[in-house]
């Protein structure tokens, strides 16, 4: 396993919910990291969040992990759940909330 | 460099041919789509399937000569 690869599978074993992003949870820097970081915080779920623009490394690393070619990207419990247009159609349909209930998510005090 | 929507929508068609494809330039600049796919062919498949089949319809422009692609993706419901 390469470097990176190893960071991701770490930061995915110490934390339940991860975002990999652009920019901070505070200042996304993309309106697409804007709209996955406003559903998190609309649900109360405590998250890692992982700025890949301050990482390019990860910032390849991550798209190779899930073979997904871009970001956002939500992990929960380790397994990719989808970009933010997902993100935004599970969270409609109550999807979302229901996953995080299922994999028993601990939420943000 | 920016793409044109019906580049877009060809390039989806050519990979996925039963799909009907709306794209939306969402600033006018060519830049920023947003895109509706509808295919018989998704149906039973999970949604991160479903939008990884588009992603590779564009074959890697994703991030590159496409800087944002807003997705929405689904099998018929006959409401269409």
């Amino acid at each position: 396993m390469s470097d990176t690869a190893t960071r991701i599978d770490k930061l995915l074993r110490a934390n339940d919910v991860v975002l990999f992003m652009k920019g901070s949870a505070l200042f996304p820097q993309c309106g697409f990291s804007s709209r996955a970081v406003s559903i998190l915080d609309h649900l109360s779920v405590a998250f890692e969040a992982v700025d890949v623009l301050q990482d390019p490394e990860i910032r390849q690393g991550i798209k190779e992990h899930s073979d997904w070619p871009t970001v956002p990207q939500l992990y929960v419990k380790g397994e990719f759940v989808g970009g933010s247009d997902i993100m935004l159609e599970m969270f409609e349909a109550g999807e979302l909330q229901k996953l995080l209930e299922d994999k028993e998510v601990a939420r943000a005090l | 460099m920016p793409m044109q929507a019906e580049e877009i929508e060809a390039l989806i068609l050519a990979a996925i041919p039963d799909a009907s494809v709306e794209i939306r330039d969402l600033r006018g600049d060519g830049d920023h789509y947003a895109a509706r796919v509808v295919a018989e062919s998704f149906r039973g498949l999970p949604l991160v399937k479903q939008h990884k089949l588009v992603y590779e319809a564009l074959d890697g422009r994703i991030g590159g000569a496409l800087h944002a692609l807003q997705l929405s993706t689904a099998a018929p419901t006959g409401n269409e």
